[in-house]
């Protein structure tokens, strides 16, 4: 019992192992084990994790090679199995995200209006950039009115559940 | 607050508003940004999948030829195999004007009353360029008369051109340089109309690979030579890979010929080798910059290539014959086709045997017969097989095994090395990729030309005194990439190439300046209305539909796999074996578990993987196939194209149709180079579900057609996935949306 219990332990990290390669591999343009700084959060995130950006600093500081803007798979490997076995940054539930949207749905109307949440994203929390508000914008708003329906929105775009 | 804080609580919209509306919106930007990420891991790993499958096609189009090459070399005369191809390898006679005039007369050719096209006078003026334009723009086709009249004015042009064209920018304001068109028309027009049409202020450059794929080649062809008639110093065309006839026979091309010209196809396209092979093969501007298709090797000598006689080189996948070869096989090289030949058709067969013997090692399989022959072929298909992972293992090989059979190109000893020497700079040319490591080694993935790196450009550039080039020949997601130090811009102009979505096209404006300044395109209106979610998951949706129908192609081989990994029979394996598994089968260098979820979506309550479940839910299916042997089909599948390639081949009359025995032969040919057995008797149940006007032909395109593999899942997608099974779908397609 206890031998197919350590077998399938390890199985598991090898697994877990080939899916951070395989995610770290789609960057690594240079075919060399690294890939560029930037792109650290989008191969985190693709794993099926929800890091904020403050995580990520951290994550980054971590892992990073005294700032040469460049990480490395040795280094990556590691950190990011640990946040993968420890469920480190959990996804966010569907009833949290909806009460989120409702905190922020003021007169609770059930739906956004562009400005409404253009000023939430761009001035709270940790702020989107210009490029990734018209984004979200031209991502999620309804096509004829103009608004957000965030209970749509949300069933939408759900989260994967294999990662 | 208290300690009965519930989840409800965390957002109680009254106490600390503010705290919680930072909080709400953290949320939220924290859920988005991991939607977003996600999107682009998807678009980056759909690319990979279309990129992929199109170059392992090109690889197994250069195999293929490899192979048909060794049979013609090595088969004894009487041979049949050897019979049915043997016209693809017969070489252009030394020029014999009057002849080829004569062949390609188009002055008997009538134009009927009914015609609606337009009517073309020579020399050509601008009006009728233009007009050309437009008639196409409105679906109209060229009639044949005009369009070998067109063509063999073009050709007398070409020859009269340097292999490489030197252009500066002193006499005009801007040159604009486009890419690869692959056929596809909605471009060309698109770039015309935002650019404008070439003309003495507005000299243009295109960088070959006019045609294949995309549904409108010959009209891309007829517009580019019509400008160049009638701005010869201010157009200026170069060859790409695919101005090549046996690439064009498995990429669409040949076929849309013969489909749009069905009684002057085959001369067209005969005029259209001459006039492939006289393309130029580079343009440099203002002796700075190079534009060139496909890119450079470490060898690659500017010199050279102006000096050598390029339209030795019909395709660029064959060196050309020693000049000097005995007169018996003058008879076997004019390939003045059986129409004009007629009753002389068998002598013309019997001349060729006279072809002369290869000398070298090679000598002792002249006797050997076919079965002999797939014994030694085994061997090499084998390790043509293992394709490993693109670059590193690509260098790696060359590092550890300079004397390894790549299934690249293979040398002739007959060939002088001088003659070697011209077709590898010529090959290089047009089938090269740039790679981000240092060096040069062979490119394996599409099987001709090189990887090269960036100091191999470095030293090119110095040693010719360059500052830039300009290449093509890889499709880009924004049209375009600099690489090298931006010393290397690669420019692609057929938008959607991939798919509707996949990417756009670009163009290069170079003033004295020589500042390259990028415009950015994409054709089809419906494209612009999608965001980018919509469209990512369109052309996503396209790429696992093919994906699935390459897995449903070998099924036997990943139940074998997956097998291995089940010792005790229980039917399930687990997501990492499968991954293993379908990896070591499929051979296509993806993140397979990445695309695990998209591809797997039933599993078991341990999170394990039905695998006899899974092909079911893959959805494909094939024909009504109980009579036919299950093996065969599943061979059918896979080797879509490389079956199609081999009919029209053996299809000597372009006809569309070929004969049971061809047929027959076909499949024999095909069994040996795919190293299986196949009896006669699943031969013959195959034919005859065919055949069903019980005539002894079979009509190729229906063949094709009835054993196509579809998609239950997306019978409503009608997408422009080229990838579809083989290059007859290209023709089918409905129209896109116009501009």
């Amino acid at each position: 019992m206890a031998e197919s219990n350590n077998q399938s332990a390890e199985t598991k990290l090898s697994d877990v192992h080939k899916r951070i390669k395989a995610a770290f591999e789609t960057f690594d343009n240079a075919a060399n084990n690294t890939v560029d700084v930037r792109e650290i959060g989008t191969i985190i995130y693709s794993l099926g994790c929800f890091p904020s950006q403050a995580d990520l600093h951290d994550f980054i500081a971590e892992v990073e090679e005294d700032h040469s803007g460049y990480i490395h798979l040795d280094r990556f490997l590691p950190a990011m199995t640990k946040v993968l076995l420890e469920h480190k940054f959990p996804p966010i539930p569907k009833d949290l995200l909806l009460q989120a949207f409702e905190v922020l749905d003021k007169d609770n109307k059930g739906y956004l209006e562009p400005e409404e949440l253009t000023k939430y994203m761009t001035q709270e929390g940790e702020p989107f950039t210009q490029e990734e508000m018209e984004e979200m914008l031209t991502g999620l708003a309804d096509h004829e009115r103009n608004v957000i329906y965030y209970k749509d929105v949300i069933n939408q775009l759900a989260i994967d559940p294999d990662m | 607050m208290g300690c009965g804080v519930t989840k409800s609580d965390q957002f109680h919209k009254h106490s600390g508003k503010a705290v919680t509306t930072i909080r709400a919106a953290v949320l939220i930007q924290r859920w988005y940004r991991q939607y977003v990420a996600r999107t682009e891991m998807r678009r980056r790993y759909t690319w990979h999948i279309f990129q992929s499958i199109e170059y392992s096609g090109e690889q197994a189009q250069i195999k293929l030829y490899n192979f048909l090459g060794y049979l013609m070399d090595n088969f004894t005369p009487s041979s049949n195999e050897r019979n049915l191809i043997s016209h693809i390898f017969r070489e252009n006679d030394i020029c014999r004007d009057a002849e080829w005039e004569r062949y390609f007369c188009y002055k008997k050719i009538e134009v009927p009353e009914i015609y609606s096209g337009p009517h073309l006078t020579f020399p050509l003026t601008v009006e009728q360029a233009v007009g050309l334009v437009e008639a196409f723009r409105n679906k109209k086709q060229l009639h044949s008369r005009y369009a070998l009249q067109l063509l063999l004015e073009t050709w007398k042009l070409l020859r009269m051109l340097p292999n490489i064209n030197r252009i500066s920018t002193c006499h005009s304001k801007e040159i604009t340089i486009c890419g690869d068109l692959h056929g596809q028309l909605e471009d060309l027009l698109l770039i015309f109309y935002k650019n404008g049409m070439p003309s003495l202020e507005k000299p243009y450059v295109f960088n070959g690979d006019f045609v294949d794929r995309g549904k409108d080649s010959i009209e891309i062809l007829l517009i580019l030579f019509a400008f160049l008639l009638v701005y010869p110093s201010d157009v200026y065309l170069n060859r790409g890979n695919h101005e090549d006839h046996i690439v064009n026979l498995r990429y669409g091309f040949t076929k849309e010929v013969l489909t749009k010209y069905k009684m002057h196809g085959k001369r067209i396209l005969k005029l259209l080798q001459k006039i492939f092979s006289w393309l130029p093969l580079a343009t440099v501007i203002d002796q700075k910059v190079l534009v060139l298709h496909g890119g450079i090797s470490d060898s690659t000598d500017l010199n050279l290539l102006a000096r050598l006689d390029r339209h030795n080189y019909i395709s660029a996948l064959r060196p050309p014959k020693k000049r000097n070869q005995s007169s018996a096989s003058t008879s076997m090289d004019s390939d003045l086709d059986e129409d004009v030949w007629g009753a002389n058709r068998i002598f013309q067969r019997r001349a060729s045997l006279t072809f002369p013997k290869p000398l070298g090692a090679r000598d002792c399989f002249h006797n050997r017969s076919l079965q002999d022959f797939s014994d030694r072929i085994k061997v090499n298909v084998e390790t043509e097989l293992e394709i490993r992972r693109r670059r590193r293992s690509a260098f790696n090989a060359v590092m550890k095994e300079p004397e390894t059979e790549t299934p690249t190109l293979s040398f002739d000893s007959v060939y002088s090395d001088n003659a070697k020497e011209e077709w590898k700079q010529i090959l290089d040319l047009l089938w090269s990729d740039p790679m981000a490591q240092e060096g040069c080694v062979p490119n394996e993935v599409r099987g001709g030309g090189c990887y090269w790196g960036p100091d191999i450009t470095e030293d090119f550039l110095n040693k010719h005194n360059l500052q830039l080039i300009i290449r093509s020949h890889e499709c880009k997601q924004d049209g375009y990439e600099f690489c090298h130090n931006r010393k290397v811009l690669t420019l692609f102009s057929a938008s959607n190439y991939y798919d509707v979505g996949s990417n756009r096209g670009a163009y290069v404006k170079l003033g004295p300046d020589l500042v390259p300044y990028v415009v950015q395109y994409q054709a089809s209106s419906m494209i612009r209305e999608l965001t980018v979610r919509q469209s990512v998951g369109r052309t996503e949706r396209s790429a696992l539909k093919v994906l699935r129908e390459q897995l449903f192609a070998h099924k036997s081989d990943l139940i074998c796999a997956f097998k291995k990994f089940d010792s005790e029979n229980t039917g399930v394996v687990s997501l990492n074996d499968w991954a293993s598994a379908v990896e070591s089968v499929m051979h296509l260098d993806l993140p397979w578990r990445m695309l695990r979820c998209q591809l797997v979506t039933r599993k078991t309550s341990e999170g394990m993987i039905d695998y006899y479940d899974w092909f079911n839910e893959l959805a494909i299916i094939g024909p009504n196939s109980d009579n036919i042997d299950q093996s065969l089909l599943e061979t059918l599948y896979r080797h879509r194209s490389t079956l199609e390639t081999i009919f029209r081949i053996v299809d000597t009359d372009n006809s569309g149709f070929i004969t049971m025995e061809d047929f027959r032969q076909t499949w024999k040919l095909l069994s040996v180079y795919l190293k299986m057995e196949i009896t006669d008797e699943a031969i013959s149940d195959l034919a005859v579900t065919i055949d069903s006007n019980q005539d002894g032909s079979i009509d190729i395109d229906e063949f094709m057609e009835a054993f196509r593999l579809t998609d239950k899942k997306s019978r409503l997608e009608r997408g422009r996935s080229m990838f579809m099974g083989t290059a007859t779908d290209l023709t089918k397609l409905e129209g896109d949306p116009n501009i």
